[in-house]
């Protein structure tokens, strides 16, 4: 999915893997219904969150097949040419994030569905995720577990107890080797291998599984949150993050579970005045200080936490100025915005809202730069819609990582993609079914793709 | 071998221990790493189990995190400062895990050793370590390079010197915002060991990127740094170097910055001298306090006697006591707050005229502040005001305040009021109390919580140990006696409480004559648990009446008595206390 430089010509979309298909008749199942979707910054990993509170992890699989030919991944996005081969993924490993609560004070369940996904630097091959439910956010560390291979094995039983652990212990260390970080020389010495331990079987079963992953949560930030949580978003200063539920958003420092600063407070002090949800937040990619936050009418603000330590005042507000066009009943609900998400260039953001999506230039308030339609079509039915409910789906957006592309989703397992500066109409619109590579039929006849709106965000941050 | 003092056996298990599959089992090893060495000695220690630790670095962080600890105290165990280099392999490689904490304790043992180490095994050993770690490929590695460099830096050679100079610099050019906030944290440190011909130079370059950071964060910690470097500069440097900084600082944007600015002003105040202060530092401090940003007032206003001591007490009445003023009433009660816990310590700072004429009006109004936390700052500072101006101008003030708090709803601020009675008595004086707080106090007693009321028992202790015996016996005894015949068990329960805490203080002739009679009453109570109440009470006067006939004659009966009672506590806690009695009778 790497998108070429040269944004004219148009893109080749391909449909090239499936996870999680279907054997033919079998019901999908509640719990596998997929709410969230991120790819790690580099792009060599991607996160799934289900329903049933579990996360998986994929891996790329021919990234080290590519970075072994190229000299750095950014001579490899400067390439001109797509990479001979398709990034494939793989499956890593997964593990259940968040279970089913019971908040006996609030006499409520909390449900473990995973609402959003974040990944947070990387490290030596460490991954950390942020994953959040209603109520509840937790940090994992995903570790590649180490096992040291058996090489040699006596079955001579011990000598003495105290050398249990020279018998895996001792290696030849030359003191007069400088010894550098990570290669501490070591070599199994056979001389001392008579004095082997009865734990062999031990390692040899461990020996078994080498390379397995592993996940561990490393802080849980809860008690914060009196609504649903629907979004979290890292800072670039790599120490602090928000999570923003329907009208508060806090910040957190990722070290410190037990408290948190709330940032923005919407809630007024009698419900019945209640007039707009924050419907999503995200922080700027490079200025620490500026963050920015959607709601339900229709407004994007943009906050400054340096002017305040509360910041529900000064906020810069993108607001399209009274649209043209008879208003209707519908008007106040299509406006909400369902997702906000920055351009890596800083300056531009786009946002979803049921039937367009929105390129917002930060220094423009008053109208986007561009509108995209997604499917005009539907406008005709919204009276239906809005009786089945459809029409409070929420659907997703996001940008590739040169701020070219942009792509959400609609219905009918159909997927937009935008490259900027088309038209309102252009873009391309492509289709995914179960089976890669087959030719694609558009569905239009019923609504076949709630669950698959949140794919969308697969393209988000690929380089 | 050197020293064997511990059988085998047990060090067998813990080597095992090392690599059990539990890990508190593996942590309790860990914790007993230096009784491991001293069994395997010096030479296997270096040869064996320190290149054991080396590859063991995949552990849990608890494991990581104990094992950074105990290597900073292992230079003795593997042959002392000669042979600690080899401790540096394990613990670099646990300077670049990801787990802060892990990080932070291996910095520290790393540098702890380091200051033990030969000048030239830094030089060949140390050194490096900081080098490839300040070249680190992940930035947890440079994060930690950061802290090193204070230790590597004095024994290097002077080319050497330039390097590290040098690799500083990048690190505080990192792209990693985690890097740049390690470098500035560190600046001060490193600062310090650095020529001052290079410290004007080098060292304020690093600086002034540092405080032009994008990073907020960055600049934060920058801000901790101009502390700590002014402090090693010649004032003039501090004058044309830090002090531009720190008003540009006291101007910044970000009001965490500010905020940073308004907690560490006062430390500058003596590195840049008195009329630096006056024309740069005094007004920066007044911006703050007037700062649009309540957090940054909270700062200023917590710092406000400290700066005060530190001007000279013209220009504190001048300039800083208006902006005092304004705070005391200031919107955001944790401004008043903030500033209600230091403001008294004013007082001996400005001088009797000044207090009197200029801060008792603002103590006055705090005094009627609608936010108790206020007032009872206030209250709780008490004593260094009556120092200088004496508590009368006070008094008429005090009195409704502390009647309101007594009486306040919330039965916390009505605690933290009891805790201030005594220093209030002591204060206000003998006859002051008698006629104001006096019955306060027996109001407390029979408070609708228990916490109050077991406060005011204790209060009273207090108070009689203030005042004396006779004191007490002749204001507080006869109303809290008094209260024994409440309808109500737990007011009972109390005062048998206050009883057992007077005793004490009280001694053995007033005990026996006025306490132990109604004690004895009460064990004729209906309630359980007055009478086994009764029973502990008598144990713990037992040891102040010292006079065996009073025992035997009055306590032991009556215990005897309890001792049959129908209710099985009460039987219980009757023949502790008999048993108590036959002890003390003993011996």
């Amino acid at each position: 999915m790497t998108f070429s430089a040269d944004s004219l010509t148009p893109l080749e979309w391909k449909f090239s893997q499936v996870f999680g298909e279907r054997a033919p008749g079998e019901d999908v199942q509640e719990g596998d219904v997929i709410t969230t979707i991120g790819f790690e910054k580099s792009g060599d990993y991607l996160a799934v969150g289900d329903r049933s509170g579990r996360v998986v992890i994929f891996e790329r699989s021919e990234s080290k097949d590519d970075s072994l030919l190229y000299d750095s991944r950014k001579d490899l996005e400067q390439l001109d040419f797509a990479p001979a081969r398709h990034p494939t993924f793989q499956y890593k490993t997964e593990f259940q994030s968040h279970e089913p609560e019971f908040d006996y004070l609030k006499s409520v369940e909390i449900e473990e569905r995973i609402n959003k996904l974040k990944w947070c630097a990387t490290h030596s091959g460490l991954l950390f995720i942020l994953s959040a439910n209603d109520k509840t956010i937790k940090q994992w560390k995903v570790k590649d577990h180490k096992v040291k291979k058996v090489k040699e094995m006596s079955p001579i039983p011990v000598l003495c107890p105290e050398n249990v652990l020279l018998a895996e212990g001792s290696f030849t260390n030359e003191e007069e080797s400088p010894s550098i970080a990570h290669s501490c020389h070591l070599e199994w010495t056979e001389k001392l291998a008579q004095n082997h331990s009865p734990y062999q079987d031990t390692h040899a079963r461990i020996g078994d599984i080498e390379g397995a992953s592993r996940a561990r949560c490393r802080k849980v930030y809860t008690h914060a949150h009196d609504f649903s949580i629907n979004s979290i978003s890292n800072n670039s200063d790599g120490e602090t993050f928000i999570s923003a539920d329907d009208l508060r958003i806090n910040l957190w420092n990722l070290d410190v579970s037990e408290q948190c600063f709330n940032i923005i407070d919407m809630k007024p002090s009698s419900m019945e005045d209640l007039t707009e949800v924050i419907t999503s937040a995200e922080f700027h990619p490079a200025h620490c200080n500026l963050l920015a936050y959607s709601s339900s009418r229709g407004l994007i603000r943009l906050a400054d936490m340096r002017q305040a330590a509360l910041c529900d005042h000064g906020a810069r507000i993108l607001q399209h100025g009274e649209s043209r066009g008879p208003k209707s009943f519908f008007t106040e609900i299509i406006t909400s915005i369902s997702d906000i998400k920055f351009l890596n260039d800083g300056r531009h953001l786009i946002s979803r809202d049921y039937m367009t999506l929105k390129l917002w230039d930060m220094n423009m308030d008053s109208s986007p730069v561009a509108i995209f339609k997604i499917h005009e079509y539907l406008r005709p039915k919204l009276p239906e819609l809005y009786n089945n409910d459809c029409i409070f789906d929420k659907f997703e957006c996001c940008t590739s990582g040169d701020g070219l592309h942009f792509a959400t989703g609609s219905y009918s397992n159909l997927l937009r993609v935008f490259p900027d500066g088309v038209g309102s109409e252009g873009g391309v619109i492509i289709g995914a079914g179960t089976t890669p590579n087959r030719p694609f039929i558009v569905f239009l006849s019923s609504r076949a793709g709630g669950p698959f709106t949140k794919l969308l965000q697969g393209i988000e941050d690929h380089p | 071998m050197s020293t064997v003092d511990e059988p085998l056996y047990p060090i067998a298990v813990l080597i095992d221990e090392l690599k059990n599959d539990d890990i508190q089992l593996r942590l309790n090893s860990i914790r007993r790493l230096s009784t491991i060495a001293r069994a395997l000695g010096e030479e296997r220690t270096r040869k064996e189990l320190i290149p054991f630790l080396c590859e063991n670095n995949d552990d849990d962080d608890e494991v990581l995190l104990a094992m950074a600890e105990e290597l900073g105290v292992f230079v003795p165990y593997v042959g002392g400062v000669e042979h600690a280099r080899v401790l540096l392999p394990p613990l670099e490689t646990l300077c670049t895990v990801e787990e802060t904490c892990v990080r932070d304790k291996a910095v520290e043992s790393l540098c702890r050793i380091g200051s033990q180490m030969r000048e030239n095994d830094l030089v060949d050993w140390f050194i490096p370590l900081v080098k490839r770690l300040a070249a680190g490929e992940w930035f947890t590695a440079r994060v930690s390079a950061c802290g090193l460099f204070h230790i590597a830096y004095p024994s290097a050679p002077e080319l050497l010197k330039t390097e590290l100079r040098s690799i500083y610099s990048q690190l505080c050019q990192d792209d990693m915002p985690m890097v740049r906030r390690s470098a500035a944290s560190n600046l001060g440190k490193f600062a310090a060991t650095v020529e001052s011909a290079h410290l004007k130079t080098d060292i304020m370059s690093f600086f002034e990127d540092l405080t032009q950071d994008d990073q907020d964060s960055v600049r934060l910690l920058a801000v901790e740094g101009c502390a700590a470097l002014g402090k090693l500069l010649e004032p003039q440097d501090c004058v044309s170097h830090i002090l531009p900084v720190i008003v540009n600082f006291s101007q910044d944007k970000s009001w965490r910055v500010r905020y940073m600015v308004a907690n560490q002003l006062y430390e500058l105040c003596e590195a840049v001298g008195p009329e630096p202060t006056r024309t740069e530092l005094v007004p920066a401090y007044v911006r703050l306090l007037r700062d649009n940003e309540a957090e940054v007032r909270i700062a200023a206003a917590g710092k406000v006697t400290k700066f005060c001591r530190i001007v000279n007490p013209d220009l504190a009445i001048q300039h800083i006591l208006p902006c005092v003023k304004e705070l005391s009433s200031d919107s955001s009660q944790h401004v008043r707050s903030a500033l209600a816990s230091v403001i008294m310590g004013m007082a001996p700072v400005l001088g009797k005229d000044a207090t009197i004429e200029q801060l008792l009006p603002i103590f006055l109004s705090l005094l009627k502040d609608e936010f108790p936390d206020v007032r009872l700052s206030i209250i709780s500072k008490l004593d260094q005001v009556n120092q200088v101006i004496g508590i009368d101008l006070l008094s008429q003030s005090l009195l409704p305040a502390i009647v309101e708090l007594a009486e306040d709803r919330h039965w916390r601020v009505r605690l933290a009021i009891i805790e201030y009675i005594p220093l209030l008595a002591s204060q206000l004086g003998v006859g002051f109390f008698d006629d104001k707080l006096g019955a306060l106090c027996m109001q407390w007693l029979q408070d609708k919580v228990h916490a109050i009321r077991e406060a005011a028992a204790n209060n009273l202790k207090r108070l009689a140990e203030e005042f004396g015996p006779e004191w007490a016996m002749q204001h507080i005894i006869p109303q809290v006696l008094e209260i024994i015949n409440n309808p109500h068990y737990l007011y009972r329960m109390t005062i048998l409480h206050a009883i057992s805490l007077l005793a004490p203080v009280l001694g053995s002739e007033i005990t026996c004559s006025s306490l132990l009679p109604v004690v004895i009453t009460a064990s004729k109570d209906r309630v359980p648990n007055i009478k086994f109440n009764v029973a502990k009470v008598l144990q713990s006067i037992v040891p102040i009446v010292d006079q065996s006939q009073v025992v035997e004659k009055t306590i032991r009966p009556c215990l005897v008595e309890l001792s049959e009672d129908p209710d099985v506590d009460v039987r219980y806690f009757s023949n502790q206390a008999l048993q108590a009695i036959d002890n003390v009778m003993m011996s």
